[in-house]
């Protein structure tokens, strides 16, 4: 058996006296690419949230272990330095804070955790060149402020670019591939694949199979009503995408 | 929402790390405000007759007057008759003949301040004076200033030393009757600094002042008067500091510039006095008029102001464009935290034709604080072709405090343009949770959003003074945000 990054045992979370998430069960080992399928409403940001410690989520039940450890108990900022790394669905826009100094102040942040030397201004430029090449990222993008008057487009790529710098053991994706454009997907597509490794893992959450046209998943999780209600291969999101997700939910009111 | 108040909300106190008193036998006068203490303080100057005249015309002024009401601050009546309105470390015989003879004890107060008054371990390229309760204990780098012809002295030497520069020049820009606190500052000014800056020189060094309030019961009111004459350059700033007391303590300063044909000044300034502890006791009344007259063709004043201390602050440093094509800026942060309250902003009166003014004012509100932008923009009949750009933004942390912005406008020349942006946003949760998510602690994340919405005020601060404004505003902000 592989080693396991994340065991999800019967969790239930959701806000304010309404349950979002009841019961899933999910466990994602090292070097594996997992997709949550699921239609609107179903519960999958809510994971994502709940994953990277957003405020304001109430967890009623389950346990979370992350590298063997209690993950709900962790601050967000300490996940972040353990090595969970949320892509966001919608990234936030810092005015004034230059691109590059953000970068490289939570870069440090995480090497300072893991008892490492800081980088300097050159050690931490000549790794930003590097990881440019791997997106495509034009370098005026890190010159200004972070996400500030970028496209849609660019704060995803910005998003993975980020996740390039600060190689996470466990990356969330959620909802990348919402408002990008068909070149856009493929960039910030190849850039996620370039990022996978023997030692990391992927969770990539998305309404639409058409991302997954391009990150190939290990697994495909089918996420409906706080529940992961069928898991299969990758072939079960070409499924889904033809049958549509009634289907399964159909088939899951009434068990075969 | 009630989420992200609960959390923003949670209030811890951050030291005021300048708080500490110097043991230092002073002399006051007793309090109390009448002809023969205006009297006393102008013969302990060994003051000419024409100054001591002044101020007891100020003085027979300012009875006449009231206090303001207008700003958007609450305090109570100030006692006027309880203040004691000169106060100086005592010295040993005759006054200092240079730093080699200033007492040991003050020297030890501004090195703890991080401002080393002996020239060998001074920031390079920077001449200190060092205004202490109410007298100036020293000015470093005389001499070599001296050899440019600029003169760097402390109010009460160029009195007695260059009575013709002051005579012509002090309340030029701020007559006695300005304003009550300007009528007041005039009638008791105790010291403060003076800088000439002869035709055509561009002062080799930044000229700094540093100002310290010692002595309890004691009001400070310090003079600062720049003339820079045609052509030349200067720029300036002064840093304030104060012990922590529970009473309230009223420091009416009054800065004059006045730039001729060609001429810049730019002044900055790093305000930090005691604001007063968490539950809003003690701080300064931070009552100043700061003006700057752009008297020659084509000459600019430059205002930049950082404020993140005093329990009032109560100061619109402002430009008179008078000669043709001058320019005035006014950049600005101001903070609030606790139970502070700020109402700032500037005046830019375009009198003279193509004569331009920049605004950028930055207030952050914290805690309980209350943040006001105050700002008149006037373009007078002969002003033809002035601009004004002005840009005030506003930023909470928390739900329990305040930003208010007052901008008046008045234009009496058709051929003018002016802009005004404003904006209010509030600190947010998310952009918290995306640093949090990136490996940035809450409050480290506070100070990079805080600094990266004042970035355009802190350009504008000479390089070693923006490193220190970041960093105070760090301090300021510490624990406001849970």
């Amino acid at each position: 058996m592989s080693n396991t990054i994340l065991e999800i045992k019967n969790l239930s979370a959701g806000v304010e006296n309404k349950r979002i998430i009841k019961g899933l069960n999910l466990t994602v080992n090292a070097g594996e690419v997992h997709a949550v399928m699921g239609p609107n409403g179903s519960g999958k940001s809510t994971l994502a949230s709940v994953l990277a410690g957003r405020e304001g989520y109430e967890i009623s039940g389950g346990e979370v272990s992350y590298l063997g450890r209690d993950l709900l108990e962790m601050a967000p900022e300490e996940r972040a330095r353990e090595g969970v790394f949320l892509a966001f669905q919608y990234p936030v826009e810092i005015p004034g804070v230059n691109s590059t100094y953000f970068l490289k102040a939570a870069l440090n942040e995480i090497r300072k955790h893991h008892g490492e030397q800081e980088l300097d201004a050159m050690e931490f430029l000549s790794l930003v060149k590097e990881k440019m090449k791997l997106l495509e990222l034009r370098d005026d993008l890190l010159k200004r402020s972070v996400n500030e008057g970028f496209s849609g487009g660019e704060k995803k790529r910005n998003e993975i670019f980020q996740m390039a710098i600060l190689e996470p053991k466990l990356a969330i994706l959620d909802e990348t591939d919402s408002g990008l454009d068909i070149d856009a997907l493929k960039v910030v597509s190849e850039g996620v694949n370039k990022l996978k490794g023997p030692d990391n893992a992927q969770l990539i959450i998305t309404h639409y199979q058409r991302l997954l046209n391009y990150i190939v998943p290990d697994f495909v999780h089918v996420l409906w009503d706080g529940r992961i209600v069928r898991t299969g291969g990758k072939e079960l999101a070409l499924e889904l995408e033809e049958k549509g997700y009634d289907w399964i939910i159909k088939q899951e009111a009434v068990p075969a | 929402m009630t989420q992200e108040t609960n959390s923003i909300e949670t209030l811890v106190k951050k030291e005021y790390k300048y708080g500490f008193v110097t043991d230092i036998e002073s002399e006051s006068a007793p309090a109390g405000l009448n002809e023969d203490v205006v009297r006393m303080i102008s013969l302990k100057k060994e003051e000419p007759e024409w100054m001591l005249e002044w101020r007891l015309k100020a003085y027979r002024h300012w009875l006449t007057l009231t206090e303001p009401k207008w700003p958007h601050v609450k305090y109570p009546p100030i006692d006027y008759q309880a203040i004691s309105y000169f106060s100086a470390p005592k010295k040993k015989g005759e006054g200092p003949k240079s730093l080699a003879e200033v007492d040991p004890k003050l020297l030890e107060t501004y090195e703890k301040l991080g401002i080393p008054l002996r020239e060998q371990e001074r920031l390079a390229g920077v001449a200190v004076d060092a205004v202490f309760d109410s007298v100036s204990v020293g000015t470093t780098f005389k001499a070599q200033l001296a050899e440019k012809g600029v003169i760097f002295c402390s109010m009460s030497e160029a009195v007695k030393e260059h009575p013709e520069l002051v005579r012509k020049h002090i309340g030029s820009v701020v007559p006695y009757t300005d304003n009550f606190f300007a009528a007041l500052n005039s009638a008791v000014f105790s010291d403060g600094s003076f800088c000439y800056i002869p035709k055509g020189v561009r002062c080799p060094m930044e000229l700094s002042t540093y100002f310290r309030i010692n002595a309890s019961n004691t009001g400070q009111f310090e003079r600062t008067l720049i003339v820079a004459e045609e052509g030349s350059h200067v720029s300036y700033l002064e840093g304030c500091t104060a012990p922590m007391r529970d009473e309230n303590q009223l420091h009416a300063a009054v800065v004059e510039l006045v730039a001729m044909d060609h001429a810049e000044i730019k002044y900055s300034t790093v305000q930090n006095w005691y604001p007063g502890d968490e539950e809003g006791k003690g701080g300064i009344y931070n009552f100043v008029t700061k003006r700057g007259m752009c008297k020659g063709r084509k000459s600019k004043i430059s205002w930049t102001q950082v404020e993140t201390g005093s329990a009032i602050t109560w100061k619109y440093p402002s430009c008179i464009l008078l000669g043709e094509g001058s320019i005035g800026e006014f950049y600005s942060v101001a903070v609030v935290n606790n139970y502070q309250q700020a109402d700032t902003g500037t005046k830019m009166i375009h009198i003279g034709k193509n004569t331009r003014s920049t605004i950028v004012s930055k207030g952050i509100s914290a805690g309980k604080g209350q943040n006001s932008y105050r700002g008149l923009v006037e373009i007078r009949k002969g002003a033809a072709n002035a601009r004004n750009f002005s840009q005030c933004d506003s930023m909470l942390i928390g739900a329990q405090c305040g930003a208010h912005t007052f901008p008046y406008i008045e234009v009496k020349n058709t051929s003018s343009r002016i802009e005004h942006e404003a904006s209010t946003t509030k600190i947010g949760e998310d952009q918290i949770f995306y640093c949090n998510q990136r490996g940035i602690e809450t409050q480290d994340a506070v100070n990079m959003i805080v600094n990266g919405f004042c970035k355009e005020v802190f350009k504008e601060l000479p390089m070693e003074f923006a490193v220190e404004a970041q960093k105070l505003l760090g301090v300021s902000l510490e624990g406001s945000v849970g």
